[in-house]
């Protein structure tokens, strides 16, 4: 790669950028009260928060790959009236506020809701209170990203490739199991890693729809937001903790799933 | 003006009456946990005055050195069970919470809503299994409200505020938690003259007037 003069508009802006990015990040680290953390992570609601955060985000993440994917796939390949509504409905749980998101969802699946007020009468379950219910809010918000990702992804890849496959005799199915995912692939691992870090953060659609409760649907936002005005130093060191196991998760990710070439 | 958020439907009619009586000054509320509030301040968020549901969190903010002179009590409420209308599910009182199949909501431990909630709990000598701990009283009343919660420990002041929308059980005497809501004005007060006058007010007959209309009682 040959050596490449920046232009100092784009030098600055892009100093400016990153700064805005990493300053709150450095004031974390080095507000950090490091000496405590040891204690911090013995405290058995941190553990079931940090425990619990993982189990949810990716049970999220595969629910919204699960459904994420083929929806990806209907909305890039597929032609028919209303796809282009369908494709702004699918991706509105992302621009709206989480906590409107929450409501929304009680308003569907709460004991009162569309959906939920007849499984409730019928089975008296309902998913407001429950780990269930911290996935379901989840994914909600967190599935438009791969959604969105991935649809991209399969509209910008060559599809003469699967043409090939085809001629070659392979089914729809192992042509989408061995062309289709590998050629989307770095796509794929961006959507997937979007939409597990959205999770992950989820705050406002989990209080509203799941509620607060240690070891069933606290999850570790919750616990720093709460934390954060009675004990200050915990929620610093629970947001740290919160911070490296993002950092570690989302290289993985990339890693092993390749980031573009 | 931080107000705790059970103060939010009285300090309305309170900030009318203050704002007629004293022509030019406009006061703006923040409505928050206290607990919330009392952080916030002693960050350095710029409020005149502080009033809050308990004695606890003017001490957070009293020893951070950040108030003006003493606080002093300025309301009293007493603690509820919320239910939907018609108590559908037979609530009779604080020993029915104990009922597994009942969801029971009520404010988190940090908040003074649930730390009143779990002395009354303590006095009557339940083992009450929350659903959820919420992050305001306001957000407890809401969850009853639209019908995902049975019931709800809250203010009184709150069921008289939710209208129809909520039905309130009072607790017995030997159970119930008397709140003492203290006001203070704050040491960095952008504007200590106008602070200390709103204070006065809210002390004053009239302020004072306003709170009972809202359910609130004397100060213990």
């Amino acid at each position: 790669m040959k050596a490449v003069r920046l232009p100092v508009v784009m030098s600055v802006l892009s100093a400016g950028a990153a700064c805005l990015l990493v300053l709150p990040l450095a004031g974390l680290l080095v507000q950090a009260p490091w000496t405590a953390l040891p204690a911090q992570l013995a405290v058995p609601a941190v553990t079931s928060a940090l425990r619990l955060s993982l189990i949810c985000s990716f049970a999220a993440l595969a629910v919204a790959t699960l459904l994420g994917v083929p929806l990806a796939w209907v909305l890039a390949r597929l032609d028919f009236p209303g796809r282009n509504v369908l494709r702004a409905l699918c991706v509105l749980p992302m621009v709206l506020p989480p906590v409107v998101g929450g409501v929304a969802l009680l308003l569907a699946f709460g004991r009162r809701g569309l959906v939920g007020a007849p499984v409730d009468q019928a089975l008296g379950v309902a998913l407001p209170f429950t780990t269930a219910g911290v996935v379901v809010a989840e994914a909600f918000v967190a599935m438009p990203f791969l959604v969105i990702t991935v649809e991209a992804g399969l509209r910008g890849m060559d599809r003469r490739f699967e043409d090939v496959a085809a001629t070659l005799g392979a089914s729809r199915w192992v042509t989408f199991r061995r062309v289709t995912v590998p050629l989307v692939g770095p796509s794929l691992a961006a959507g997937m890693a979007l939409s597990w870090a959205r999770a992950l953060g989820e705050f406002g659609a989990t209080i509203t729809f799941a509620g607060n409760l240690s070891g069933r649907t606290q999850t570790m936002p919750l616990a720093v937001y709460l934390a954060l005005e009675t004990q200050p130093e915990a929620a610093i060191l629970l947001s740290l903790v919160l911070l490296a196991v993002s950092v570690a998760v989302l290289l993985v990710l990339r890693g092993r799933f390749g980031a573009a070439p | 003006m931080f107000a705790a958020a059970s103060l939010t439907g009285a300090f309305g009619p309170v900030k009318a009456a203050f704002e007629s009586a004293h022509p030019g000054t406009t006061v703006l509320f923040n409505f928050a946990g206290s607990q919330q509030l009392a952080g916030q301040i002693v960050n350095g968020a710029p409020a005149d005055v502080f009033a809050s549901a308990s004695q606890a969190q003017v001490d957070v903010v009293a020893d951070a050195g950040l108030v003006a002179g003493a606080a002093r009590p300025f309301a009293g409420n007493r603690l509820q069970i919320a239910v939907e209308p018609g108590n559908p599910r037979g609530v009779r009182g604080l020993r029915d919470l104990a009922r597994p199949d009942l969801k029971v909501v009520v404010a988190a431990p940090e908040v003074p809503a649930g730390q009143y909630a779990t002395q009354a709990f303590a006095r009557a000598g339940v083992d009450v299994r929350p659903v959820s701990q919420e992050t305001d009283v306001s957000a407890v009343l809401s969850k009853v409200a639209i019908g995902e919660a049975d019931a709800g420990v809250v203010y009184a002041t709150d069921v008289l505020a939710a209208g129809v929308d909520v039905e309130g059980l009072d607790l017995p005497a030997d159970v119930d938690v008397q709140a003492t809501y203290p006001i203070a004005t704050l040491r960095d007060a952008p504007n200590p003259a106008a602070a200390g006058a709103f204070v006065d007010f809210v002390l004053s007959e009239k302020g004072q007037a306003i709170l009972r209309a809202h359910g609130f009682t004397q100060p213990a």
